[in-house]
């Protein structure tokens, strides 16, 4: 690699709350690396695509003002939540696009001496490692190959639909047909899983009004990945995590079987095969059992 | 598969959904072989499997121009305007095996026919036309700017295909949500001028179970639909007119929208702890105290201070910024 990649970090909350083995996780590999990160700590709540339901023009401006940090800084954002992803894409696009949505945004930001340019881009780091470091670099990086595992790679929707928002930020993927997280367990040399709901919903957002269906695809989508043989599975989004990981229980009996299922964060499972240690993987933060995960990657 | 002709045509094998309501317990898949042509149509493509290979093979079709709507079905699972789309194409991304099914194999009738019903019922109950006292004489016409025209000019382009319903998550794990066809029907005539209902409409989107707050944001409607209307962002647009006129209940899926700015103004994140027993009311609490104890257990929540909690959420630098840009910024009030 010629020359130093470096961005800026929006964590966004869950990073910095109940997820915070997302963080050092993310941290680890990119000193592994050598990825260059600053992380934009005066970056608010996304909204989390809640916010913009109760007041879309708000959504906006606190959105904008994450990005004018990354802005200042001259760097490309890179996101670890799916929907911190769509929501500060969204906010990109809308003020890209209209000038006069932009002008509104601009008058608010000027109060707080800020100004939103769009000179930043925003993405996923998944995207970012995949990209712009490269898989084949990353390849050659792997200590600990995750060959012992099967990995079912579960996307989330909001870094991959609507397509044509993120196109010119996720490599084009297909939401029909992903393969980024596939290619990337394969660089691992893990063992991806091909299941049908891997760019499917995890029921997340509706997880207080309407529970039952939140259950319901949150339970689809791991009996799936489990009758395809996965050991564990993976996502790139923290909420799909916090869904599957959190509420097996209550999914199990709501779809009538019992799940048993590790969900890792995607920078998690790189740090597990780049030799990261057990603390910064932080896989003892998780509600259903997964240290075991550390010392069988370690013994194959 | 071979590539004859410079790429021109390619020799394929279709997988198609068979099942007849009438006759069949179970449904089956059947295969046909053909040489395709890089301009053909999926609808060509259904064609030829009748024509060529099997009279008995039965779909909807009708304009042939992407405007009845007749003929959505899903290829390899996505929803697909047979005589809009393209057959290279999607044999390009699905590495030459298609599967032809239904729009939903759960309502299907013969072969790709489904029983609609109910999104034609979905659709019935937005009330989706103008409501409005109508002069049976009028001595003008009714005039509309450009700019109230184009309020609802794309949500009108709705052929009523039921890609994005049929697409739809929500609805299959509750059917009685009103799904993204309808709420964007919802949408086109509440932003209408000469509609009057706007109230009524909004109070039916409203609806806790089957309106928009059952929306689980997955973003298929966008990618599904044929017309590119974005029905999710119509949906979103409804949840703020809610608010806007003043018909959102106060119930646990409002606060959750609105209580994301309770930790904003205090942390600049969003408090986790707190928009749970916020939108739930302590009451609601209950429900969610095993949850919360696992994830006590895992260190999932923090006790910084001792107390889980309390002082558990860092701050955001110049978080002053985000409370000042709250204050001048919000529109919307629950």
């Amino acid at each position: 690699m010629s020359k130093q990649l470096h961005y800026a970090l929006f964590t966004g909350c869950t990073a910095k709350q109940s997820t915070p083995e997302l963080l050092s996780s993310t941290l680890a590999v990119a000193d592994k690396l050598g990825i260059k990160i600053t992380i934009l700590e005066e970056a608010s709540c996304c909204g989390a695509s809640h916010l913009q339901d109760f007041d879309e023009f708000l959504a906006h401006v606190l959105n904008a003002r994450n990005i004018c940090y990354a802005e200042k800084l001259g760097l490309t954002m890179i996101t670890i939540c799916n929907t911190c992803q769509l929501n500060s894409a969204m906010t990109k696009h809308a003020l890209d696009t209209n000038p006069e949505l932009k002008a509104r945004v601009n008058e608010k930001l000027a109060e707080v001496g800020l100004e939103y340019k769009g000179t930043s881009q925003i993405k996923h780091f998944l995207y970012a490692l995949i990209d712009d470091y490269g898989l084949e670099n990353i390849r050659e990086k792997v200590t600990t190959p995750l060959s012992a595992f099967n990995i079912a790679p579960f996307y989330g929707c909001h870094n991959i639909r609507p397509s044509e928002l993120h196109s010119s930020s996720n490599g084009g993927e297909n939401p029909y047909k992903p393969t980024s997280l596939d290619s990337l367990i394969d660089a691992l040399e893990g063992k991806p899983v091909d299941y049908n709901h891997k760019n499917k919903c995890c029921g997340f957002h509706v997880e207080l009004q309407a529970n039952h269906t939140s259950e319901v695809l949150a339970g689809n989508a791991m009996v799936d990945a489990i009758d395809n043989n996965a050991d564990l599975m993976v996502t790139p989004c923290p909420l799909c995590h916090l869904k599957m990981d959190t509420y097996q229980d209550s999914v199990g009996k709501v779809i009538g079987r019992d799940i048993e299922l590790p969900v890792l964060h995607m920078p998690q499972m790189v740090a597990l095969a780049l030799g990261c240690s057990e603390k910064e993987i932080g896989l003892n933060f998780h509600v259903q059992k997964a240290t075991h995960i550390f010392s069988e990657a370690k013994r194959a | 598969m071979s590539e004859t002709k410079a790429g021109q045509t390619r020799k394929v094998t279709i997988k198609a959904f068979r099942f007849n309501a009438e006759t069949d317990y179970l449904p089956s898949y059947r295969s046909y072989t053909m040489e395709v042509g890089k301009d053909e149509l999926i609808l060509d493509l259904l064609n030829r499997i009748k024509w060529e290979h099997d009279g008995s093979f039965s779909y909807r079709r009708s304009c042939r121009h992407g405007i009845c709507g007749a003929c959505a079905i899903k290829v390899n699972g996505k929803a697909t305007l047979a005589c809009k789309q393209n057959a290279m194409e999607l044999l390009d991304l699905f590495n030459n095996e298609l599967v032809f099914e239904p729009s939903s194999t759960k309502r299907a009738v013969k072969d790709m026919i489904i029983d609609k019903s109910d999104f034609w019922e979905k659709h019935a109950a937005v009330k989706p036309y103008v409501v409005a006292d109508v002069d049976p004489h009028p001595e003008h016409e009714t005039k509309q700017s450009i700019e109230e025209f184009n309020k609802f000019l794309d949500s009108d382009l709705c052929i009523q295909c039921g890609a994005c319903h049929y697409s739809c998550p929500a609805l299959e794990a509750n059917p009685d949500y009103l799904g993204p066809a309808a709420l964007n029907a919802a949408y086109r005539f509440t932003v209408d001028t000469r509609d009057e209902a706007t109230k009524e409409r909004l109070k039916i989107t409203a609806q806790s179970g089957s309106g928009v707050w059952d929306c689980v944001k997955c973003y298929e409607c966008a990618e599904a639909c044929p017309k590119e209307i974005n029905p999710i962002e119509k949906i979103t647009k409804l949840h703020n007119l809610q608010f806007e006129h003043k018909v959102a209940p106060n119930n646990v899926a409002t606060r959750h929208a609105e209580g994301f700015l309770r930790g904003m103004k205090r942390y600049g994140y969003l408090d986790e702890a707190d928009i749970v027993t916020y939108s739930e009311g302590y009451l609601g609490m209950y429900k969610h105290l095993k949850t919360a104890m696992k994830m006590m257990k895992s260190g999932k929540i923090h006790w910084h201070s001792g107390i889980p909690f309390i002082n558990s959420i860092p701050k955001i630098k110049n978080l002053d910024e985000v409370k000042k840009l709250i204050k001048i910024s919000q529109t919307h009030k629950l």
